[in-house]
């Protein structure tokens, strides 16, 4: 085997230090020659590992085979037959861990750029437009959505393609959820994701923004008066979580959705032309090592930040964030700051930040999620000069659904209860993505999307 | 797209749209607050629900044009549209049953917020002292709503063209001096001021309400803008409140933390696209 055969082709990107002055993408993605000399690496094995890798239930194999022989209108619908956003998830996927992890190519090379090919033939379809596929009879049975990022987007568009008629309800005034106000641009342009969610529209799901589910409408309100014969929860991140140090409610400090909000959803990266503003000092602490620390980090530089800093209380091996995210950030310029947790922010006689006091960690024993728990340093404390801190560490339930709904159980932590088939306490109520998992990622919510469709097809279809 | 029913000039600087919003309408009550966009590169600001009307199907608010998004909004006429309006959001406020005596003290803007909370009260059976002011006669909204509501009520404006010559905190003392027992006091206008009432009835012990405006993004409880310390905890004004007891909220963290985009909103009035007040 030739020793260029050994590694997948790479993709042209940005050059980190043009492009952290832009939201451009930073890979621009395969061009035919390439996505097909890549495909030709797959091996086609008959026993098909990457797809058990996949939680949407891509037939890999099938769809790059087609790549092969150029039959592109083919190949897309045999990824849209199982993944209704492939141009989301050929950039956002954690391909490293799922498909590509099981690849055989991988056991003494580079796996097959799995993730690489499902963007360039996702790519390929939203320049070239290709038709919706043929909808079954309807099923006469209303189904209503809560949420339209990754779960409630797969939820309607599995359901809508088995006959059902959707409707999709959005607390915010766009469709996409965290795909809108959380990736940013330079990692997924919004443009992509609307016409992702302009082909689920063309399955026939309505969606309706600006209705907060348990406040404008209960979900007890549709089921019983609004005419809908099943509910999917898909309403994904909810209240902030902070450290719990002081100092948290100062000005110059954000929580990580609150500024990741403002620039991509309501695009202050281009205010003044767009009105809402957001602050960004010269040096920043991003607080966590997950994909939204790196988000963060990441378009911090590209607001203008000259050093942005990682501050992560365990080491490198146990970041969250994917190992793309963390290189591309480092490659930018990002400093990783380990081992290091914060005590207190420092403010000045405004009320500004001016620092942020931090203290040395070594790692112990693994705790009971598995990982090194961490253990302050005696006397290790040092000030950080930072101007901005941004809150990464994730998320708590947003109590708005479980509070205006009666009998539906939470765990815990506030999580909804649900099943593997997203099925929920309450009759005809399903639920998936963050909102049951606590943060995951985009694909995982998708596959829960996908399984409690299935399911609330199997309920309808058995005559409730 | 959300229809702008009716327009109202109520002052030189407040003005009142009814909002075609059927859905809002249909659930929204006192204490609760809307986020509306005017348009697709506009901002989400939070607006308290002034009054509403499910038969009709609207919304009632009420601004002053403070900043941009106020002043393009404020240019708009009935008939006209505005991109978003989302509501109702925050928890709505509890007026139980019973008699007893309620004093409201309504600072300038703020008296749009109160009014609905005077009528919560109003109808549950208090007897509802109001106190509202303003800087002149001509910047008093809502004097007529107040009254139908009010058993009582003082106006009050600080150059004395209307009312007694005076701060509402003056008329409030009479009462907190009288001696006659005060349910519950409810205090809402701008920031200075609310943190006057509040520090002025903590001697008394007298539960002291007040409702919150802060910056907002999302409103339902996602991005954490809007948080306030409340008895040492942060708390997030648009799921756990507006309304929070006065006296446990840290009214300094909350005068710094809505100066923090002043420059910014600066700029943002000087770009103005809708060709408002520069």
């Amino acid at each position: 085997m030739a020793r260029e055969d050994m590694k997948k082709h790479s993709m042209k990107e940005q050059q980190p230090e043009e492009r952290i002055k832009n939201f451009d993408e930073v890979p621009y993605g395969y061009d035919v020659e390439i996505a097909v000399e890549e495909a030709n690496r797959c091996l086609e094995c008959k026993h098909e590992p990457c797809r058990k890798g996949c939680p949407v239930e891509i037939d890999i194999p099938a769809f790059i085979s087609l790549i092969k022989e150029k039959r592109f209108e083919e190949s897309i619908h045999k990824l849209k037959e199982k993944n209704n956003l492939p141009a989301v998830c050929g950039r956002v996927c954690p391909q490293e861990n799922q498909c590509e992890a099981l690849c055989v190519r991988g056991k003494k090379g580079e796996p097959v750029a799995i993730g690489r090919l499902e963007r360039f033939i996702a790519d390929w379809q939203l320049e070239n437009g290709v038709e919706t596929p043929e909808l079954p009879v309807k099923s006469g049975k209303k189904v209503a959505v809560i949420g339209s990022g990754p779960a409630g987007l797969t939820c309607a568009a599995d359901l809508a393609k088995m006959g059902h008629d959707v409707t999709v309800f959005e607390a915010f005034h766009a469709a996409g959820g965290v795909l809108v106000y959380g990736i940013p641009e330079f990692r997924l342009p919004k443009e992509i994701v609307k016409k992702e969610v302009e082909y689920i529209k063309s399955l026939g799901v309505e969606i309706r923004t600006n209705i907060v589910i348990g406040k404008t409408i209960t979900i007890d309100e549709l089921l019983d008066e609004e005419g809908f014969d099943a509910v999917f929860i898909g309403s994904g991140a909810g209240l902030p979580r902070f450290l719990g140090i002081p100092g948290e409610n100062m000005l110059g400090v954000y929580y990580a959705n609150e500024f990741l909000t403002r620039t991509n959803l309501m695009k202050a990266y281009l205010f003044p032309e767009y009105d809402t503003p957001i602050y960004l000092g010269k040096n920043v602490a991003v607080v966590g090592a997950g994909n939204v620390a790196m988000d963060s980090a990441r378009t911090a530089l590209r607001l203008g930040a000259e050093n942005v800093h990682i501050v992560y209380r365990r080491s490198e091996k146990e970041m969250p964030a994917r190992e793309e995210e963390i290189h591309h950030a480092e490659q930018e310029g990002v400093k990783l700051n380990l081992l290091t947790n914060p005590v207190r922010i420092i403010g000045d006689e405004k009320g500004w930040v001016k620092g942020m006091e931090c203290v040395k960690m070594r790692l112990c024993a693994p705790d009971e999620s598995g990982r090194s728990r961490p253990e302050p340093i005696e006397n290790s404390e040092f000030v950080f000069e930072v101007d901005t801190v941004i809150i990464a560490v994730g998320n708590t339930p947003n109590p708005l659904i479980p509070q205006t709904t009666e009998g539906l159980q939470t765990g815990s932590r506030g999580t909804i209860v649900a099943d593997e088939f997203g099925k929920t306490s309450r009759k005809a109520v399903w639920g998936g993505g963050d909102i049951v998992s606590g943060a995951a990622t985009v694909i995982k919510a998708m596959g829960a999307g996908k399984a409690a469709a299935r399911d609330i097809h199997t309920y309808l279809s058995s005559g409730a | 797209m959300y229809k702008l029913v009716t327009k109202k000039v109520l002052s030189d600087v407040s003005k009142l749209f009814e909002v075609e919003a059927p859905l809002v309408a249909r659930k929204a009550k006192p204490g609760q607050f809307i986020i509306l966009r005017v348009d697709d590169k506009g901002e989400r600001i939070p607006l308290t629900i002034a009054d509403s009307n499910p038969e009709r199907g609207t919304v009632t608010i009420i601004f002053q044009e403070v900043g941009l998004t106020t002043q393009c909004l404020g240019r708009k006429e009935a008939g006209e549209y505005i991109s978003d309006f989302v509501g109702p959001l925050g928890k709505p406020m509890e007026f139980p049953e019973g008699s007893g005596r309620v004093i409201a003290v309504g600072g300038g803007l703020g008296i749009a917020p109160i009014y609905p909370k005077v009528k919560g009260f109003f109808k549950a059976g208090k007897d509802v002292i109001s106190i509202i002011g303003a800087r002149s006669k001509e910047l008093l909204i809502l004097e007529e709503e107040m009254r139908s509501v009010s058993k009582t009520i003082h106006i009050c404006t600080d150059d004395g063209s209307y009312g007694h010559h005076g701060f509402v905190s003056e008329i409030l003392q009479q009462y907190l001096d009288d001696g006659e027992p005060i349910a519950e006091i409810i205090a809402v206008g701008p920031l200075p001021m609310m943190r006057a009432i509040v520090n002025q009835t903590r001697p008394y012990g007298v539960k002291t309400l007040v409702s919150l405006n802060p910056i907002m993004v999302d409103g339902t409880g996602m991005c954490g803008a809007c948080r306030v310390t409340v008895g040492g905890a942060t708390k997030f004004t648009c799921v756990d409140g507006p309304v929070f007891d006065g006296h446990h909220v840290d009214f300094d963290e909350l005068v710094a933390r809505s100066r923090m985009y002043l420059d910014k909103e600066k700029q943002s009035l000087d770009f103005c696209r809708c060709g408002g007040v520069k």
